[in-house]
């Protein structure tokens, strides 16, 4: 609320904690959330190995105990154990997947922007084209036709979700373009080149880098839908949306633990990465609006 | 205000005019897009190693003589090159022959006539679901800001908006269908139907719906709790808490009529989201629908089914762009129309 005399003059309004108070508790929460998941995916394969072949068929199926937190899964192997790899195989793709989309989105955003006229007019128009086929039938098409696989799910992330960090930087550079500092630089002799290398660039860096962190749980998501329908990872390189698919069969005979645990290992992750990205926006823009958004 | 009718009359002439003018341009705009997205499909078989004649030939490819191979390549036409194919393509698709659906083994037109009304069914019971429930919830969230309720009803929008819809999916089966053995966990009809009945639908109908609703929910709930939040700040509004009109009055006659405007003329953009979702939905419940057809078409890379469901659904996103822009023309006079 920005000016009291504003605010509802309802009943009193009854506060848990401060606005400040739970804007600090969702920052150390997603902070600590991002950091036991990274030091997760890194440290636990060095202590305890899974073979994705080894079978305990013994063991399938279990349901949570001590032994295994989130059980078993239909070869008996550990589920939580399997979330965390199958986390870094989705953390993986989907980082790589999102810089591919940042630095595509950036390139064609600054080319726009700074060139403007017919280049710019010609990527608008190709902006629109891809923009008005859902993302998710776009990589559909792309993983069938060029065959499921890390590469394949990479690079159709990466084609589908350019196109928002596109519009972004281009707006952010031509913003830029009718700065005093520009004019300064080109009254000087800079070249195109040195203006958009120089001047464009480094300041449309935060909204690309924030781009590029909202963006992976976009990829993360994207990846899991397709590996969800059989158009992802390969059995081997199980991600968290290969497992779901997996659980879909225990889940049917009734044992709920197999399908249910990635999804919890893509929805907390999210949260935490969605955390970071409202507290990384309100730093470079507080004028904006303070919600965390997804 | 007193104007004189004629002066009125003129400027909503003028804005009738200028809304035509756009939906005119829009309209025009749409061929090239859907032909641009055509062609673009078209360019992506070409540069995959997709080959239309070893899956023609299945398992016979890997003995066949070479001659058979190009034999076949030659009927099926995959010996031009993706430009020919494509304009080939283009002017059968115009005389209304879509070809051939491999996977489904049935005309392309046949298959979408077949599964079009059921996608729309789910669809847009799933869309009339989410406005309602978006609106109540939005509502009570907004009412109070930092409240208890607000904070539940956001917190838990964020969660939502997290949640993969096929997980969400898989829960509300393990919940509806197995546990508490209430509703069917997919299909059209129970599969000892023979014919399909409204009840069987209706039944069917209710999970995967539902489920396609929820998912939608988390934008709907926000942007209202948003919109409202900034109308209950609005002049307006505190002229009429100085009135001494009633809360509900203020909230639901004041504050809501301002915060909805921008909102509903929001609802025709949405319909990517929807379609992202009707193909994971559909897919999870076995809904005989278009989305479902698509998955199916991809994993089997049934090329002309999944070119003409591609072209279905960028033209559904197209009208939808096109009902956005109206209503906004139509909803705020201050739009400029001939952008």
């Amino acid at each position: 609320m920005a000016d009291p005399i504003l605010a509802p003059v309802g009943p009193a309004r009854r506060r848990l904690v401060s606005a400040a108070g739970a804007a600090r508790l969702r920052w150390w929460a997603s902070v600590s959330v991002a950091a036991v998941i990274v030091l997760a995916v890194v440290f636990v394969p060095l202590f305890a190995e899974l073979d994705q072949r080894i079978v305990h068929l013994d063991d399938r199926l279990l349901g949570p105990s001590p032994a295994h937190p989130l059980g078993t899964d239909e070869l008996g192997r550990d589920t939580l154990l399997r979330c965390v790899y199958g986390m870094r195989v989705s953390l993986l793709v989907g980082v790589v997947a999102a810089v591919v989309s940042t630095v595509i989105g950036t390139v064609v955003g600054a080319t726009a922007g700074a060139l403007g006229g017919w280049t710019d007019r010609v990527l608008a128009r190709l902006v629109d084209v891809l923009a008005s086929v859902p993302h998710l039938l776009l990589g559909i098409i792309l993983v069938a036709l060029f065959r499921p696989g890390p590469g394949a799910v990479i690079v159709s992330v990466g084609l589908t979700h350019w196109l928002s960090t596109a519009r972004i930087v281009r707006a952010e550079v031509m913003s830029l373009r009718t700065r005093p500092f520009v004019d300064a630089a080109i009254a000087g002799g800079a070249s195109r080149r040195r203006v958009t290398m120089r001047h464009f660039v480094p300041n449309v860096a935060p909204q690309a880098a924030l781009a590029a962190v909202l963006a992976v749980p976009h990829a993360i998501w994207h990846e899991s839908a397709l590996s969800f329908l059989g158009l992802g990872m390969p059995p081997h390189l199980a991600s968290l949306g290969t497992m779901i698919e997996d659980g879909r069969q225990a889940l049917l005979t009734g044992h709920w633990w197999p399908a249910f645990a990635p999804g919890l290992f893509i929805v907390v992750p999210t949260l935490a990465i969605a955390g970071l990205a409202g507290a990384w926006r309100e730093r470079i823009d507080p004028r904006g609006p303070g919600e965390l958004r997804l | 205000m007193g104007a004189p009718g004629g002066v009125r009359d003129h400027v909503v002439n003028l804005r009738l005019r200028g809304l035509s003018v756009l939906v005119a341009r829009r309209l025009a705009a749409a061929p090239v897009v859907l032909l641009a997205v055509t062609f673009l499909v078209f360019a992506l078989g070409a540069a995959s190693p997709f080959d239309p004649v070893r899956q023609y030939a299945g398992d016979a490819a890997f003995t066949a003589s070479a001659r058979n191979l190009e034999q076949i390549r030659a009927g099926l036409g995959a010996d031009r090159p993706f430009v020919a194919q494509w304009w080939s393509w283009l002017g059968d698709a115009l005389t209304g022959d879509l070809g051939a659906s491999r996977s489904l083994r049935m005309p392309v037109g046949q298959v979408i006539g077949e599964r079009l009304g059921w996608t729309v069914l789910l669809v847009s019971v799933a869309f009339v679901l989410t406005l309602v429930g978006g609106m109540a919830l939005g509502i009570l969230a907004a009412r109070r800001r930092g409240g208890v309720l607000d904070r539940c009803v956001t917190g838990a929008m964020y969660t939502l908006e997290a949640a993969p819809v096929f997980w969400l999916a898989l829960g509300a089966v393990w919940l509806f269908a197995l546990r508490l053995d209430l509703l069917p966990a997919g299909g059209l009809t129970d599969t000892s139907a023979s014919v399909v009945t409204a009840d069987q639908v209706g039944a069917h109908l209710v999970l995967p719906a539902a489920v396609l609703a929820v998912s939608q929910l988390p934008w709907f709930v926000l942007y209202i709790r948003q919109s409202l939040i900034a109308a209950l700040a609005e002049e307006h509004v505190l002229g009429a808490r100085a009135r001494g009109l009633r809360e509900r009055t203020v909230l639901l006659r004041h504050a809501l009529r301002s915060a909805l405007l921008p909102f509903l003329t929001l609802l025709g953009s949405r319909v990517p989201e929807l379609i992202t979702g009707a193909l994971l939905v559909e897919t999870v419940f076995s809904w005989p629908g278009v989305a479902s057809a698509t998955v199916q078409a991809a994993l089997a890379l049934d090329f002309p089914l999944l070119t003409a469901l591609t072209v279905l659904a960028t033209a559904a996103v197209l009208i939808g762009n096109l009902a956005a822009d109206v209503l906004y023309g139509l909803a705020d006079p201050r739009v400029a129309l001939d952008g």
